[in-house]
């Protein structure tokens, strides 16, 4: 019953979003303002609608309804409730459920804020959003039904893949479609203003809060990734440029770049097609990662449906949205004008520069994902484009742009002096090559790549501090006036000191990972010490025990430092006897300098000897508190007054700027 | 001209349509895998129903051996199966067998009860964790390993007279004289 009244709310979502998609789509044209006022009962009627399906499918889990073939498919009874509830998603069609559901949510949050938008613009942006929607719901009832029965009932289910079974995955999928269903708002938004031929400072701050949060969802999805795969998969990597990863890895790039983009839209008025653009390929790399996923073009380890039928369902809803966006950018883009003009070394200089090389890099990921694709198509045969080519063509596109990142935030609108900027951040200078002098004479020996990224994070670091000091003009006035600025400093800036900060922290880490990561591999027995960088790893025995839903060999390891005890480490090897699967689960201690992590193997010989693999992995815990630091930023950002006092509106707008010219808005 | 620059990523999109169009019609089929020159990853497969024995790496070792990935759902395994009889009979090479995503344990039983059974050993894999481990992205394909338990090379479809003796049958003998 639960599972076919799920069913049925999804074939009324889709009937509720063909009426949102054409009703207030055709009254904005017409200026009807009754058919345009459907457009906020609908979306928040398809968002209820698509609440109750979400809230069927996650029953039918939760109670292990095994007449549902989705629950008999991926849950199993003697599953955790946790991973009951994460397996709602962790499978094709409940993972389409959740897409449609956050994109209904987002759907109905401009239904419901969105008071201060002009009606025709509105209109547009909820009848496009209700557009893909529309999609997305005939893929579902067409190809993958998630409320399908099974008749008879089974007894049992098959188990959700063991390797999912991790916290770290099971909110993975959550954050990451936040992030690419996020850019649809900025999308919608982006064909609205195609339709309507207007693009201005407010309708910049109507799209930057809402690419902000999809961004910063996105960071934290990608983060929480390769988080799971540098614990889980036991081997101490976090990035594997695999096609799965660049597929979320490119929304991701392309968000980064029309975020920043937005700014010169909303501050100096110009840049706008290209920022409809970015709002475009953001979007559309969002769905493109969803097809590469789903249709089994490229094959990955990720992927958990192949399915030709679906291949074909999806590449046309992409030839439809893609390619209708780009069509109507190509009509109708030349016609924008932007009024902000600019000279090449000015704020908008580098947010400009920001935006080339972060869309080359997006380019140069798709190509590599894709490149498999494109020789095979042509009958060159199957090859495979590994980390070596990403990380030759990738990284060193990014040096210079994190060079630039230094000095973008201290350069003024307009027209500005490289000279200028370079000297008033010569503290930055001189303090990056003192830092850098001494982390050399301490290292004395790593990759040229590393030195380099390092060197890098360290100046991105002390740039963005540099420039918060300069902001304040600390050491320029009394301190205490600077402390007052400090407070006074908008969120908006805030956001952006921590989100650069965080990059630099970030850089440091994969930098400190990549250059000095330690690896011992080896056969220990109990009472054997294998000392890795500087720290003495001793092997103290495995036994056998009994997980909730697994058998476990659970493998400890008394690390100590200089005969100081530092961590007793418990690795375990987990086998699922539903799937027959083994999982490692490798034993991590975060230390502020690095990660001791070790992984337990299988028994050699009968002795109590094992396979062990033992890393040291420098500053790697850095990475993913500095995207937390990221994603926070982007937080405090949205959180801005001039996004949260009504400002967002055409009409206020004129008034602010009338009462700025006559001198009352000074502050 | 300026309507040009408009137009160029519509042009890119289309033709990586395109490359997708004709991507989705291309089999996977002739993806080499990432495990070539790599050691058969462990694994310990269950029997088939009404069998004892399953397959594990274990058995692998010490002589060239082919593993087959079938199911009796797959047809292609069917147009196959025939020759693998006769490499069987022969004496050949030992073929191990995965059964793959049977969904009913009874249906590979009954399948090579019908036609014959020219495998060594078969483990039941209904849930893809071997293939999955093997990399395999469909029926039939056949791994060559060598005597050290190394995987040397991954045949993609079915195994005919032609291409066995054209090629596999050679690489099996190369493998054996190592």
């Amino acid at each position: 019953m639960i599972a076919e009244a799920g069913h049925f709310a999804l074939i009324l979502a889709l009937f509720i979003a063909i009426v949102q998609a054409s009703l207030p789509m055709v009254g904005a044209h017409h200026g009807n303002a009754l058919w345009m006022s459907f457009d906020k009962p609908s979306a928040i009627a398809q968002m209820l609608m698509v609440s109750l399906a979400f809230a069927c499918l996650t029953y039918s889990h939760v109670v292990s309804d095994f007449s549902v073939l989705n629950v008999v498919q991926n849950s199993h009874s003697m599953k955790p409730m946790l991973y009951k509830v994460a397996g709602v998603w962790g499978n094709h069609e409940g993972s389409l459920v959740l897409w449609v559901f956050i994109l209904a949510a987002f759907g109905s949050a401009v239904a419901i804020f969105g008071n201060n938008l002009p009606p025709t613009l509105r209109a547009r942006v909820l009848a496009v959003q209700a557009l893909i929607s529309v999609g997305f719901y005939l893929f579902m009832l067409l190809t993958s039904n998630p409320f399908e029965r099974v008749f008879p009932a089974a007894m049992d289910g098959r188990g959700l893949n063991p390797l999912l079974q991790d916290p770290g995955l099971a909110f993975h999928p959550p954050f990451l479609y936040l992030g690419y269903v996020g850019f649809s708002m900025a999308f919608s938004f982006a064909i609205a203003a195609l339709i309507e031929g207007r693009v201005d400072a407010a309708w910049a701050r109507w799209v930057r809060p809402w690419t902000l949060a999809a961004w910063s969802f996105l960071t934290i999805g990608i983060g929480l990734g390769s988080w799971w795969a540098y614990y889980e998969l036991g081997w101490g990597g976090w990035w594997f440029w695999d096609p799965v990863e660049n597929a979320s890895f490119m929304p991701w790039l392309a968000g980064t770049a029309l975020l920043h983009s937005a700014i010169v839209v909303e501050k100096r008025d110009t840049m706008k097609t290209w920022t409809i653009f970015l709002a475009i390929l953001a979007f559309s790399l969002s769905l493109l990662g969803t097809f590469l996923v789903r249709s089994g073009v490229l094959t990955s380890v990720h992927a958990f449906a192949t399915d030709p039928e679906r291949g074909v369902f999806i590449l046309l809803l992409l030839v439809i949205v893609i390619g209708g966006s780009l069509t109507l950018f190509a009509i109708r883009g030349p016609a924008l004008r932007s009024t902000g003009i600019f000279k090449p070394i000015s704020r908008e200089g580098g947010l400009l520069l920001n935006n080339l090389v972060l869309t080359t890099g997006c380019a140069v990921v798709l190509l590599g994902t894709l490149y498999p694709l494109f020789l095979d198509a042509v009958g060159g045969g199957k090859v495979s484009v590994g980390a070596p080519f990403f990380n030759a063509v990738f990284i060193p596109l990014m040096i210079p742009m994190f060079v630039a990142m230094g000095f973008g935030p201290i350069l003024s609108w307009k027209r500005s002096d490289l000279i200028q900027a370079a000297l008033r951040l010569k503290t930055a200078f001189i303090l990056t090559g003192l830092i850098c002098a001494v982390i050399l004479a301490l290292l004395n020996h790593g990759p040229f790549l590393a030195i380099v990224g390092l060197g890098l994070a360290m100046w991105l670091f002390v740039a963005t501090l540099v420039e918060l000091g300069e902001r304040i003009r600390l050491f320029k006035g009394p301190l205490k006036e600077s402390f007052g600025r400090l407070f006074s400093q908008t969120r908006a800036s805030w956001g952006m000191t921590l989100a650069h900060s965080g990059m630099a922290i970030v850089i440091a880490g994969m930098a400190g990972v990549g250059g000095w990561k330690v690896e011992k591999i080896q056969v220990m027995k109990p009472g054997d010490t294998v000392n890795v960088a500087g720290y003495d790893y001793k092997f103290i025995g495995a036994r056998q025990g009994q997980g909730p839903n697994y058998t476990v060999i659970e493998g400890k390891f008394e690390v100590t430092q200089d005969g100081q005890h530092v961590i007793v480490l418990s690795a375990e090897k987990r086998n699922y006897p539903v799937r027959q699967m083994p999982t490692t689960e490798a034993a991590i201690h975060s230390l502020f300098s690095g990660d001791l992590y070790a992984v337990i193997g299988d028994p050699e010989g009968n002795d109590g000897k094992f396979v062990t693999r033992l890393y040291f992995n420098p500053l790697v815990a850095w990475m993913w508190a500095g995207s937390l630091i990221m994603a926070f930023g982007a937080f405090v950002s949205i959180s801005d007054r001039r996004y949260r006092v009504g400002a967002p509106s055409r009409h206020k707008i004129k008034n602010v700027k009338v009462v700025e010219a006559s001198g009352i808005g000074q502050t | 001209m300026k309507r040009l620059v408009y137009l160029l990523p519509l042009f890119i999109f289309l033709v990586i349509v395109g490359y997708f169009a004709v991507g989705l019609n291309l089999n996977p089929r002739n993806i080499p895998s990432m495990l070539i020159d790599q050691k058969v990853p462990h694994f310990d497969l269950a029997p088939i129903k009404g069998s004892k024995r399953g397959f594990s790496h274990k058995d692998l070792k010490g002589q060239v051996t082919l593993i087959n990935i079938f199911g009796s759902w797959c047809a292609a395994c069917l147009a196959e199966h025939p020759f693998l009889m006769e490499i069987s009979t022969k004496g050949l090479v030992p073929i191990y067998g995965i059964d793959w995503r049977e969904k009913n344990s009874d249906d590979g039983p009954r399948w090579l009860a019908q036609k014959g059974n020219p495998y060594t050993l078969i483990g039941d894999d209904p849930k893809s964790k071997v293939a999955i481990a093997l990399g395999v992205a469909g029926a039939p394909e056949t791994f060559f390993v060598d005597k050290r338990g190394f995987i040397r090379f991954k045949h993609v479809g079915p195994i005919t007279p032609k291409n066995w003796q054209s090629k596999l049958w050679p690489l099996v003998q190369e493998l054996q004289e190592q």
